[in-house]
This record gives structure tokens, sequence and C-alpha cells, in this order.
């Protein structure tokens, strides 16, 4: 460090190429990064962001190309390499162990394997003053499981720093964090970029780019599609960039809310393992509306998405439907019901990796006629259905046939999202029914929303992405801790309000609709 | 290293893989072979010829095949839903429990109706021996693969306690063996003058109804959805505790049926060299077979092949038999290897 | 009472800890190829080779020690072949351990048919003597039991302190206790997954090796077939059982095998003569899987465990 003032490039990429049979998912991709700055790099899923990252920290090796850091190449293909050069990265999806502990995650793989001991006590001090100085507090001592995901982050951040990072790597670090959270990280990236860290931010939320960073790097595609001073960009431009032709910004028209379809009424359930618990929630879905459900995830979302979904039973509080109170509830009894769900893991819930289009199409009604009668199945209907909900869906896929696994994840999504569909639910329970898609999927699957909601489906949207649930719902609940804010007319609160609300504040008090 | 998922992998590809695990599981039977001081070549021959070269051998192959068609279907229908069931030697045997029980003179009936009765019985013991194993993973999630492992062991020396006291033949001369089934008990053979008996047509049968019930019926397709992905069968509505128990039952019952056959169709009375470990050997059998139902009587009747081979070379030539199940051991062991590479390949960044 | 008398009897508990020491060996093993997140279905197989190596080198001249060390490089060997499957290669640990059990069984009575055709009666050897420790052997009670053992028997127990403290106190057992938990977080930190569980596979199977050689070396002075006899299995259930911790396996271990020598002592009381011997026989497995229905609610299965890592897939 200390070389602020002079333009002497802390990183720099010289023509990476990457291919994956025909797929070429990094194209010539070169650029420089500078001590102090902030870059974001900016593209859709599949733009090759990912395959670049795995390249840099010697995941993968490029087929041409060369990684330099501080002047001296990068030796290919070793992780551990591309750690002692000063890189660090925090994934979206944080790289801990649950059972060690903050300082144990942090330590993990610094000391030589062979030392017949740790060194704990010198490792504690340096922990603690490295989070004084970024403004990170942690108690190293905690488990990792314990921590809430605002926390881990702060983790995976030490550990970089730890390792004396002179590049700071964050892969869509706010998706999971509250606007206060995402406030305190950017503070932090002020101190280090102060201290001399230049820092790559992976993202896809335009006004945060613009807000954070100095310069903007745009993939499309495995190629660098541009490069742009953030002072010279806006929003509309580098969605643009970012897509390859003009963006169509949704448009939102308000719902017509109808009667009563599903009410929670005061439920609560008991913890099991990471899903979060309820405490006394009331909530009540109206038909033609979207109700958008915010907050931080680990805070109850899951539980809730299991009780609507059918996989779970209430401790206390019960569930009406069309304002009857349910007494035999499961998946079945959901589907039974009318309630459409779309999980919010496609690859571990949603889908059988394995199991053809349709197979994966029979999943909810294999057991009702058509499908099957008397316990026989009947393939000749499911594959009739499954080709149904292929063209209606516009499934770019070879057939019936195919196992689901080859489908791309916007694909998948929109097989699990025509199968809900299909009978023509009036209840939809929607967990971040968009959340890894590209723009185009996205646009396809909200559209399939708005319209089963101007049809009448009462619809619950689950996100952790603030600006989905603001851009879609009609009312907007946060929830917090397993308690659940009063209703919110759209547009009523801007995202810092609702940011207070995700960190937990107003719920005192306050009689929770 | 790293595996990445091939698309389409290749018909050379496909076929070529196992066809290379073949090679690799000869040669090392070859290997051994001169290890022992014996020319490969002609060992190789003796097997193949102890195993198919005589009606003798092909006959004594068949009955050999026989009790493993029953554990292999065991096994590949449990493992087709991730049921581990490693305890088809238990299941066995106490399915040849309830056919002694039954069909030593405790019932008086004509055969057309005592065999029915005695089949059921023994896969009712077979799937009850299961039963335990399978609630205590679907309430308690306690792993099956060691309860299953145990009980084997436990129910060996229950059969042990009963030769020497309850069952015990009075006129065994002090061997721990059963009374022999009564006639109207007995399996008769297929064709008269030949030593093949109707267990094996049972078996056969077996396999079809299996293979029927896994493709065209909602249990089989709710067993397959079970095994590939728990998670997401269950949030599709498929009850799948129930659905294990189900697997369990009818794992446990081909299995019982094994001890079944063995008793009434060869052996005639029960004894605690029963099975040669028929329970282990279906997992080779359902493993090679990839779980697939008709593949596991194809299957069978190789291992078998290999056994009797096995043990006719090994008197010919005083090659140890037991190089017959270093053969399939390793030759399970290559086969897995070699299918999963026909769906990835190895790269090495 | 009978049973109070057998308790507390010196006799009683020297037996038990000598029952618990091969336990104590493949415990160790298994758990530390579990703690890397790795099942092991070889360990029963894996003990009939180290049992039988250790024996036959020790027959064909070698030293005691040098047995054991053979029958650890046996062990090791089965434990490198279980490894490269499942570990770079990912296939299904409970086909692969399976695979390994019977491979290493098979091969083992092979070898056996192949070095000694002749013999009805396999032929003895002079195993490890008791080695009294000076002083404590004196105690009562306990110095029988803990302190006039043979030597493997003090290497068992300090295997387990040596595992503890590799787990809890070292940055190789560090890297060890998170790659049973999240390989992911441990390949970020630049360390190599396949490294680790490789090395963890195959230093529990030479110790699971060990444990089936304390058989053939310690207990016992001759190899039987059926002599390991599902010890392999039991030992699956007490790192269960255990919690995956070294010190409650170890007090697992003991406690099992206090009860296997109960079972055997009161066969030969008033009890013996009412009830068959083979449910005292019985009493080992029945126990086990009971301490399993027991204690797989509450214990904390390492994350990872029997999930195959493959760079790069998320």
């Amino acid at each position: 460090m200390g070389n602020l003032h002079e333009p002497r490039p802390v990183l720099r990429l010289d023509g990476i190429t990457k291919r994956f049979g025909a797929l070429i998912a990094n194209d010539a991709i070169s650029f420089a990064l500078y001590p102090g700055e902030v870059v974001a790099l900016l593209g859709e899923n599949g733009a090759g962001k990912t395959t670049l990252m795995n390249i840099l920290f010697g995941h993968y090796t490029a087929d041409e190309g060369q990684v330099t850091m501080a002047g001296a190449p990068l030796p290919p293909g070793q992780p551990k390499a591309a750690l002692q050069a000063g890189l660090g990265m925090v994934h979206q999806h944080f790289t801990l162990a649950e059972n060690l502990s903050v300082l144990e995650n942090i330590t993990l793989g610094t000391e030589a394997l062979w030392r017949p001991s740790c060194a704990a006590r010198q490792a504690r001090s340096r922990i603690l003053d490295l989070a004084a100085r970024f403004g990170l507090s942690i108690d190293p001592d905690t488990r990792v499981g314990a921590l809430s995901v605002g926390e881990r982050q702060r983790v995976e951040i030490l550990k970089a720093l730890y390792r004396d990072a002179r590049v700071l790597i964050l892969d869509e670090p706010t998706a999971v964090l509250t606007p206060q959270e995402v406030d305190a990280l950017f503070a932090t990236l002020t101190r280090a970029t102060a201290e001399g860290l230049a820092v790559i931010f992976i993202s896809h939320k335009m006004h945060e780019v613009l807000a954070v960073s100095s310069r903007v790097l745009v993939l499309r595609h495995g190629r660098l599609a541009g490069e742009v001073a953030t002072i010279a960009a806006d929003a509309q431009t580098l969605a643009e960039m970012m897509v390859g032709g003009a963006v169509d910004a949704p448009i939102h028209r308000a719902g017509d809310p109808g009667e009563a379809r599903l009410a929670l009424d005061h439920v609560s359930t008991v913890e099991t393992g990471h899903r979060g618990s309820l405490r006394g929630l009331s909530l009540t879905l109206f038909a033609g509306q979207i109700t958008g459900l915010a907050g931080v995830s680990g805070n109850g979302q899951a539980a809730l998405a299991d009780l609507i979904g059918g996989l779970a039973l209430p401790e206390s509080g019960a569930i009406c439907i069309h304002g009857e109170p349910v007494s035999d509830w499961s998946p079945r009894a959901a589907l039974a019901a009318g309630v459409a769900r779309i999980p919010e893991d496609r690859h571990a819930t949603g889908a059988i990796a394995d199991f053809t289009l349709t197979e994966n199409a029979a999943l909810e009604r294999h057991a009702e006629a058509p499908l099957s009668r008397g316990g026989w199945m009947n393939w000749r209907a499911a594959q009739k259905e499954a080709e149904e909900i292929i063209d209606a869906f516009d499934i770019r896929c070879p057939g019936p046939d195919e196992p689901i696994r080859r489908l791309s994840g916007g694909n998948m999504q929109k097989l699990i999202l025509g199968r809900a569909l299909a009978p023509g639910p009036r209840i939809i329970l929607a967990n971040q029914p968009v959340r890894g898609l590209d723009v185009g999927a996205v646009a396809f699957v909200q559209a399939r929303l708005i319209a089963e909601r101007d049809a009448g489906a009462a619809i619950l949207l689950i996100s952790e992405d603030l600006d989905e649930i603001m851009e879609m719902a009609d009312v907007i609940h946060v929830i917090s801790e397993g308690r659940l804010s009063p209703a919110f007319a759209r547009g009523a609160m801007d995202a810092a309000a609702l940011g207070a609300w995700m960190a937990g504040e107003g719920f005192e008090g306050s009689n929770a609709a | 290293m790293r595996l990445e998922p091939i698309a389409r992998p290749s018909a050379t590809r496909i076929a070529g893989l196992p066809a290379l695990a073949l090679v690799g599981t000869i040669a090392i039977a070859m290997a051994l072979a001169a290890l022992a001081g014996a020319d490969p070549v002609h060992v190789i021959a003796l097997i193949v010829k102890g195993a198919v070269g005589s009606s003798f051998a092909l006959l004594e192959t068949l009955n050999r095949a026989t009790p493993l068609i029953f554990t292999g279907l065991a096994v590949a229908v449990a493992f087709r839903a991730k049921l581990w069931n490693i305890g088809a030697e238990a299941q066995l045997y106490l399915g040849a429990v309830a056919t002694v029980a039954l069909g030593t003179g405790a019932l008086a009936l004509p055969a057309a109706l005592l065999i029915p009765m005695i089949m059921l019985a023994s896969i009712l013991a077979g799937a009850f021996m299961l039963l335990g194993p399978a609630f205590a993973k679907t309430h308690a999630g306690v792993d099956e693969v060691v309860t299953t492992l145990l009980l084997n062991f436990v129910v060996l020396l229950l059969v042990s306690y009963l030769l020497e006291g309850p069952m015990k033949d009075p006129a065994g001369m002090g061997w721990p063996k059963s009374e022999r089934l009564v006639a109207e008990a007995r399996l008769p053979r297929i064709v008269d003058g030949l030593r093949l008996h109707w267990g094996f047509g049972i078996a056969l049968i077996s396999a079809v109804l299996v293979w029927v019930m896994q493709t065209r019926t909602t249990l089989g397709y709710q067993i397959r959805a079970v095994g590939l992905n728990p998670k997401a069968a269950a949030f599709a509505g498929i009850p799948v505790s129930v659905v294990v128990i189900k697997t369990a039952l009818i794992s446990g019952g081909l299995a019982g049926l094994a001890g079944f056959s063995e008793v009434a169709g060869l052996k005639g009375s029960l004894t605690l060299d029963l099975s040669p470990s028929f329970g282990y050997t279906g997992i080779i059998v359902a493993m090679l077979a990839l779980l697939n139902p008709l593949g596991v009587v194809a299957s069978a009747l190789f291992v078998a092949g290999v056994f009797v081979g096995a043990d006719s070379m090994s008197r010919a030539v005083g090659v140890p038999s037991y190089i017959a199940d270093i053969l399939l051991a390793s030759g399970l062991l290559f086969m897995v290897l070699t299918l999963m590479l026909t769906r990835y390949r190895v790269r090495w960044d | 009472m009978e049973i109070l008398e057998i308790l507390l009897s010196a006799t009683f508990w020297t037996a038990a800890v000598r029952i618990a020491s091969p336990l104590i060996f493949a415990t160790m093993g298994e758990l530390i190829c579990e703690r890397a997140g790795v099942l092991n279905l070889g360990i029963e197989g894996i003990m009939v080779a180290g049992a039988f190596t250790g024996w036959m080198a020790v027959y064909g001249g070698a030293g005691l020690w040098q047995g054991v060390l053979a029958a650890m490089v046996a062990g090791m060997a089965f434990g490198l072949v279980h490894a490269i499957l499942t570990v770079p290669f990912g296939l299904s640990q409970h086909v692969v351990g399976l695979g390994i059990t019977l491979l290493a069984t098979s091969a083992t009575y092979f070898t056996y048919r192949l070095l000694l055709p002749e013999v009805t009666s396999p032929p003895r050897i002079e195993p490890f003597a008791e080695l009294p420790i000076p002083v404590l052997a004196e105690l009562p009670v306990l110095g029988p039991a803990l302190f006039s053992q043979t030597p493997l028997t003090y290497a068992a127990f300090s295997t387990v302190a040596l595992t503890a403290f590799v787990l809890y106190r070292t940055p190789l057992g560090l890297a060890l206790r998170a790659a049973g938990e999240n390989p992911a977080a441990v390949e970020a930190q630049g360390l190599s997954v396949t490294g680790l569980r490789l090395g963890a596979v195959m230093v529990g199977s030479g110790l699971m090796a060990v444990g089936g050689a304390f058989l053939t070396l310690s207990a016992f002075n001759s190899f039987f077939f059926e002599m390991v006899n599902g010890r392999g299995w039991i030992c699956i259930a007490l790192v269960v059982f255990g919690a995956w911790r070294p010190g409650k396996a170890l007090l697992g271990a003991l406690l099992f095998a206090a009860f296997d020598a109960l079972q055997i002592r009161l066969q030969q009381t008033g009890l013996g003569q009412v009830v068959p011997y083979q449910a005292f026989l019985m009493l080992p497995y029945l126990l086990s899987i009971a301490a399993l229905v027991l204690m797989s609610r509450r214990a904390e299965v390492p994350a990872a465990l029997m999930v195959p890592y493959n760079k790069g897939e998320r």
C-alpha cells in the first residue's frame, strides 16, 4: 500500500478468455483496477461474471489471457496464490462453516496446517483491531451459526481483511441486507478505499452501483460491453448496456382488491433449524391484490411460506381459507384449496432434476384424474399437460421427455410457474419468484403474476429484494423476527422507512394487523 | 480436478465405459489367478464352463440365481427410494422362519392353499423385519444402513436360538436344523426331472410385477420422486414417510420371499447356512442392474454364474473360490465409476 | 446380587477395557472420516483386512509393532481406494463403502486361502503381553483395568487424546472440521477439500485396520473368519452416539464394552440357565441400535457428511 498517488494498477486482466465446450463464457476481457477505487461490475445472470471471478481466484484456468497482481503475474489455477497475492472475495452465498466460531472461520487456512497449535490470542486481537478500524463490530467467539445474515457478511469481509487483501470483490453484497445495513456496508467500503484497498462491486441494482462506484464495467454475453465513469452514467443507459437494447420498465397498474381469500389469525410456529419462527402473526390476502412481504432473510419468511404452502401447521392460531378455518392442512390440502405455490429454491424444492419435464409437470397433481386413476399413471395425459404448459409458457426445450436439469433457470421456473397456475389458482404464494433469473425471464414471470392478479387471484409475494417488492406489490408488509408490520399502501413508504421496519424498529407498540 | 456434466453423452461413451469396467474386472480376476499360480486364461475358461458349460451347470446357476433375484429386487426397490436396506439377509431368514413355522405340519391344507398362505406369511415376515428401521428413519432420523446391518446379526442369533430350541428337528442328531417341510408345502419343479423349482418362476413373475409397479403406478412414480429429491416430493404433496414405509414393506417382503423360495423350493428345511450372503450379494445384483427390476434378472444370473463357475473352477485347479467375491466387488466399484464417467467429464483445472 | 458382584470385580473392568480397545481405534478412524465429511462403510472390511495383515506379518516373522504398522498400511491402501472413488469422483459413499467392505473381506479370505492352503486351524502367534505400569497398576479395580493392559490398549487411549488434540487445537483439525461442515468455506480460504478428505479417509482407515489388528495381536492370538463380526458397524453407531466428539465416543465405546463384558459374565450366572445364550449375544447389537435411536435426534451431524464436493459447482 502507500502507492495511492501512483497510477499503478493493483489488478490487471489481459485478454481473459474461457470456453466451456461451444460456449464462450469470457471473451477477451481486459481491464485494470487501481488502489482506492470502487469499480462496479454489472451484468445479467450468465453474462460471465461468475466465471471471471472463478478465474481470478484460480478455481478455473483461463484458456487465454493473464491476470497480474501489483505487477506480478498470477499463476493460473492456484486459489492459494490468488489469496496470497491479496485477492479477497465475499461470495453471494457465504462460505462459512456454521459449526465454527467467527475467529475460527477467519483464521481457517491462514496458518500452516502442520503447526501443533493455533495462535488464537494474536488472532483475536487482530480481528478486534480490524473490526474497529473498518466499522465491522463482531464478537470473535460467537458461533457463526448463531449470526444474522448481516453479521455473517461482516465476517466474510473480515476474512479478506485479515489476509491483508488489497483487492476486495463483493458479489451482490446488498441482496440480503436492509437499507440501513447497506449504508453501513458502504461506510465500511469508504474506510477501506481510504486505506488504499481496491473494490470490485458486482451487482445488478443500478441505484447502488451509481451510489458506490467510481467506474462501471458492463459485461454482456461474456464480453466487456462497455466502461463508463459513474458520474457520466444513469440507470437507463446502464440497463441498456447490460441487456443490449432498450429496456421496458414494467408499468404497474393498481389492483382491484376483492374479498379475503386467505387469512392467518395470530399464528405462531416453533423454530425449526434455520427457518425462523412466527410470533402471533396475522395476515389477510385479498383477491385481486399482490401483497408484498419485505424483510431480511431468516426472519420467518420460510416458516410463513411453509404454513401457506401446507408444509407446516401453526403451533397456535388458525389458517382460514375463504373464512373457514382449515383443520386438515397439508400440501395436498393447500393445492385442493386453490393455493398455487412457487417455492423459494426451484432446484431443491421446485423440481426434481433427473425427472423429465412431463414427470415434473405431473408432480403436484399426479394422484388425481386425469393423470392417474385407481393408482395407475396415465402417462399420455401427463405428457399432454406438459406439452400444454411448454406451449403456454414458451419453455425452450427439445421436448417433454427432456430431463429438467438440462434447462436454464428461467425455463425451469417457467415450468414450475406453469404447473402452479394450470389449475387456475385463487391464491398464489410466490416466494422469491425471480431470484437469479435473467431480465427476460424476470419480465415474463412478473407479467404472469400481474395477469393472475388481474384475473382475481390473491397473491403473496415474498422477496428479500426491496426494489422488487416496491415495484410489484399493491400493499406491503414487513416481517421481522416473526412479527408482521401493519399493511402499507403502495407508495406510502420509501425504502428508508421500510428499511427501519426491516431492522426491527416500530414493532413495539404497533398493533400488527 | 473437477467434474463437468456432459449434456449429451455420446453412444461410444455410454457403451464403451461400462465395457471397460468389464475388461478391468476380468483383468483383476486373471491377475489373481496368476497370483495363485494358475493359468489365467484357463481359470476364466473354467469359470465360464462351470457356470454355463453343461445342463447341470446351467441348472445350478439358475437355482443359485433364484434367491439373488429376490434379494436383488428387494434392494433395487429400496435403493430407488434411497432407503438403504442392507438387511435383506435378516429379512430372508425371517421369511424362512415363517415358512418353517407354517410348513412343517402346523397347517394341514392342500398344497394349492398352503403354498400361497406360506408365501404370504414369508412376505409379511420379511416386511415386518424392515418396518422397524424404516420407522426409525422416518420418525427419528436414524440412519437405516446401520440399523439394518446390525439387525442381520440379531436375526442370525434368533434363528440359531430357534434351531436349537423351539424349531429344532428332534431327528436332527444334535445339528441345529429345523424339521423338514411337509410335501404340501414344497414348491414343485417346473419341469419334471429337471432340478429347477417354481421359486425361479415366482422370481421372474416378481421381477415383472415390480417393473410394472415402478413404471406404471402412482406408487412407483412416488417412490422415484422420493428417492431423487425428497424435499421436492414433500413440497409437491407426496407423503414421503408413507412412501418410504410402503417401499420398506415391498422390499422386505421380496427378501422374505427369497427365504421362502430357498426352504420350500430347494432345501426343504432351515439351517444356519441357508444363505451364503444372498442378502448382501443382492446389493451387487441390484447395483449391476442399475436398479432396474428386469435388469435384476440378468444380473442375478450373471452373479450366480460367477459364483457357481468359481466353485467349480476352484475344485478343479485350487484357486480359492473367494476370487468370485473379489471379482464382483471390484466389478461393482468399476461399474459405479464408469457409469458416473458416462455423465461427467474429468477436467484438470 | 450377582450383577453387583460382577460390576465390582477388577477382572470385569479389565475385560471391558480390553473389549473396548479395538472399538476405540476403529471409532476414532470413522470419526475422523466423518468429521471431514466422508461416511466410511468400508470399516467392517478394513478391520478384517487389518486383523489378517497384522497377524500374517507377525506370523511371517515381523515384530508385533511391525505387524501393527503392516495392518495400518493395508487399511490405508483400502482407504485410498475408498477416498479416490468418493472424494474426487464423488461416488455414492454408501455403495463405495459397502463395495470396499466386500472387497477387503474377500481379498483377505482369498489371500488367507492362498497363503495357508493346507491348514485346518489357523496358526497361533505370540501376542502383545500385558505391560503393567508401575505404581498405577496397584490401584484397586482401576489399576488392573486401566494400567495393566497391553501396550496396544494404551495406544488406543492415546489415539483418542491425539485425535481430540488435532481436531480442536490445531489448524489442521480446524480445516478438517470445516471440510465436514462447509467445504466451500475451506476452498475459499485456499485449502484443498480433496486433499483434506483424502488424508482423513486414509488416516481413518489406517486406524480402523489397527482396530482389527488388535483382535489378532492383542485380544486373541490367531485369525478367524468372522472374527470382526459386525464390530465395524457398531463403531459407526458409536460415532453417532458420541455426537462426533472423540471424548464422548470413547465414553460410548467403554460403556458398550462394559455391557458386552457383562453379558458374557451373566451367561455364567443363574440368569444364563433360564435365558438362552443367543439373547445375551444379541445385546451388543440391540444396544447399538437403541443408542442410535436415542441419540440421532440430538446429535449435531457434520452438515456436509455424505455430500460430495465438486469445485465450481454451487
